[in-house]
This record gives structure tokens, C-alpha cells and sequence, in this order.
């Protein structure tokens, strides 16, 4: 558990420091506990742990935009664990329930617990219909077709800096859009 | 969209990096702060005996007081910007300026009062200090959730209301210089008043628009 901890401390440290790979690595490695906590929570407010998903990538997103608020000498797993536990209050919330969600719930994932295949969610995809063209053509692009930022600039004649800001600006707009729907 | 790709798309964004949530809070105070001091100079101004004042203690422990409530609660609400913060160990420095007035009402009631009690604590401005302190900390209310909307507080009322502290201690030490009531008696009821109102306002507000 302590090695897991580090190991992702150390990643997101690589992370803050531009290493893109180290981001998506440790992105993928904390997305199944995520989910673990997920499931456990909306099991336990009674409602079918088949959203899991949707919270999950609400977790992520808001993960993603707040990461500057980490403070990089301190360990990232209280961070994520405290993000992960309000943006799921929140979630639980908006279904109608009220409920305490336990930190240690997160962090006493077991590690030999099954990965899970990524899943599909459908809020993000719904919310992703109503951005405007730009954004969505971008997150499109990277997300679904796998293009790089150079090639999606390409594919629709905008710089790489103006892909850039519609990206950011269309994931801001996203969870933004996620929080108030 | 499935989770993989999600991943991959936020991993793309990486490159991005956002000001620490401290640059933009000192931001939103500075953008809102001429605005504040605007409506200090069309309605109050410093009055005229401050030279006089200066040598009164009691002048000076006003400001102090509101600067011991303000620099804490800046601190505060940075310290609560990030997500696993917790108010246990930072919550003392709120104190700190109730510490103070309380040594001032204590040092004042030792004096032989040039005043009678009531008087100076219901004084001659206390209509003017609740408007004032809470007109002036609007604007740095608003300029301070704008920047502690960057971070992730866990808990958005809190936030809100320390923003609503902060702002109301700057507010406070604006108006100080224009009162001519030094009593910590009076600073001690009105000046508090008016803070409990732009806290509570902030508190409001912060649990709407600190939500992340």
C-alpha cells in the first residue's frame, strides 16, 4: 500500500514536470481504486453501482484542473483521496441521497483487486454534445480518434496553441457542464 | 467517451499549467482594492486629526485588530484552498484579533475614562461603520472568491467565509483610519457586526460558487 502510494507520488511529481507519459500512467493506475470507491459508495446509498463510471470520470476531470492545488512535496494519495471523496458526495448528492463517504474506504482498496476494462460513461459523452464546434471537434479528435495535437491542428487547420486552448477550455467546460446539469 | 480515452485526452492537456490559486487571490484583491479605496474616498477619507491620533494607542490597536483578522484569514483560506486541508491547528489564528481587543478593553477599563462607557461604545459612527466596513468589502469579497474559486476547498462555505473575514478585515482597516471612534469598546460591537455580515455573505455565496 505504502510502495502504491509512493510510486504514484513519484509519477505525479514526473507529471508536474511536463513527463506526459508519467501523467497517463498514473491516471491509469489510479482510475480502478477510483472506481472501487465508486462502486462501494453507490452501493451503499442504495443505487446501482452501474454509474460508477460517470463518477469516475467526473473524479478524473476534476483531478486533472485541480491538480495545481497539489502541493508537490507532500504525498498525493490524502490529495486524490480527498478529491475522489468530494467530487462522490457530490454525485451521491445530486442522486438524492445525502451520505458520509468514509477516507478510508479509498485508501483500503486491496491492491489485488481486479482491474476492471475501461467503461463507458454517458454523462461526459451527453455533456460533450453540448459544447460549442470548436471544442468538441478538438476533444473529439484526441479523445476518440487518438490524434495527436499536431494532428488534429492539422486535420482542422488550427495552430497547435489554438488546440491547446480548446482543449483546456472544452475539459473546463465540461466539468463545469458535469457540476451543474 | 470511455475512460481509457478520457485518460489519454487529459494526459494530452498536461502541458497546461495553471496559477497557483495564491497568485490569483493576490490578483482579485488588487483588481478589487481601487474600487474599495473609491468608495473610502468619495464617502469617508482619513480624518483630519490623524496626525493627533497617531499618538493615541487605541488609534493604533484598531488597526491591529483588523490586520490580525485579515493577514490570518488570508493565510486560511489559501491554507484551505487545497483538498485534504483541514481547519484543526489554523483555527488559534483566528483569535488572534479577539486576543488583542480583549488586552484593549482591559487596558481602556484600567484608565480613568475620558468618556462614559456607553459612549464610547455606542460612540458617534456606528450607523456609518456598518455600512461602511460592509459597502467597501463587497468588492474585495468578490475579487477574493474569484481567486479561491482556482482552488478545491473541501468545504465551500468555510472558504467563502474566510473570504468574507479577510475581506472585512481590509475593509475594517480602511475605515479605522476614518472613525473617530477609538474606543476598543466600540470597535470591539460594531466593527464586529459588520464582519459577522460580509462573513456570513461570503459563506453564502463561497458554498455556491467555491463548489469545484
Amino acid at each position: 500500500m505504502r510502495g502504491r502510494e509512493d510510486e504514484w507520488t513519484g509519477l505525479m511529481r514526473s507529471a508536474m514536470a511536463g513527463d506526459d507519459a508519467a501523467y497517463h500512467r498514473l491516471l491509469k493506475a489510479v482510475t480502478p481504486v477510483l472506481r472501487a470507491a465508486a462502486r462501494r459508495g453507490l452501493t451503499r446509498a442504495g443505487q446501482p453501482p452501474d454509474q460508477a463510471e460517470d463518477i469516475v470520470q467526473e473524479i478524473l476531470l476534476a483531478v486533472h484542473l485541480k491538480r495545481h492545488t497539489w502541493d508537490s512535496e507532500a504525498p498525493f494519495a490524502p490529495w486524490l483521496f480527498a478529491i475522489a471523496r468530494n467530487k462522490l458526495i457530490d454525485a451521491l448528492r445530486r442522486r438524492g441521497r445525502r451520505i458520509f463517504v468514509n477516507i478510508d474506504d479509498l485508501a483500503e482498496t486491496l491492491p489485488g483487486e481486479a482491474p476492471q476494462e475501461t467503461a463507458s460513461a454517458g454523462e461526459v459523452t451527453t455533456q460533450l454534445n453540448t459544447l460549442p464546434q470548436r471544442q468538441r471537434d478538438v476533444l473529439q479528435s484526441i479523445a476518440v480518434d487518438s490524434a495527436s495535437i499536431k494532428d488534429t491542428a492539422a486535420k482542422f487547420a488550427m495552430s497547435e496553441g489554438a488546440v491547446r486552448v480548446a482543449l483546456h477550455r472544452g475539459l473546463a467546460a465540461l466539468t463545469a457542464k458535469l457540476r451543474n446539469h | 467517451m470511455d475512460t481509457d480515452q478520457l485518460i489519454r485526452t487529459l494526459a494530452a492537456d498536461n502541458a497546461r499549467h495553471a496559477p497557483r490559486v495564491g497568485a490569483l487571490l493576490t490578483t482579485g484583491l488588487l483588481v478589487a482594492a481601487p474600487l474599495s479605496i473609491l468608495i473610502f474616498a468619495t464617502f469617508l477619507g482619513v480624518r483630519s486629526d490623524v496626525m493627533s491620533a497617531m499618538h493615541n494607542p487605541f488609534f493604533d490597536m484598531k488597526f491591529a485588530v483588523t490586520l490580525s483578522l485579515a493577514i490570518p484569514a488570508i493565510i486560511i483560506s489559501l491554507h484551505l484552498s487545497r483538498p485534504e486541508a483541514l481547519m484543526r491547528g489554523w483555527g488559534w489564528l483566528l483569535l488572534l484579533p479577539v486576543g488583542l481587543l480583549a488586552v484593549a478593553i482591559g487596558s481602556e477599563a484600567m484608565m480613568a475614562p475620558a468618556m462614559p462607557m456607553t459612549m464610547r461604545l455606542v460612540g458617534k459612527n456606528s450607523r456609518a461603520c456598518l455600512s461602511a466596513i460592509p459597502a467597501m468589502s463587497l468588492p474585495l469579497l468578490a475579487g477574493a472568491l474569484f481567486g479561491l474559486r482556482h482552488g478545491a476547498p473541501s468545504r465551500p462555505a468555510l472558504s467563502g467565509a474566510l473570504a468574507g473575514l479577510l475581506s472585512a478585515g481590509l475593509a475594517a482597516t480602511l475605515y479605522a483610519s476614518h472613525c473617530t471612534d477609538d474606543s476598543p469598546l466600540f470597535v470591539a460591537t460594531w466593527y464586529t457586526i459588520a464582519t459577522a455580515a460580509v462573513t456570513a455573505i461570503g459563506a453564502v455565496v463561497g458554498s455556491k460558487v467555491l463548489r469545484y
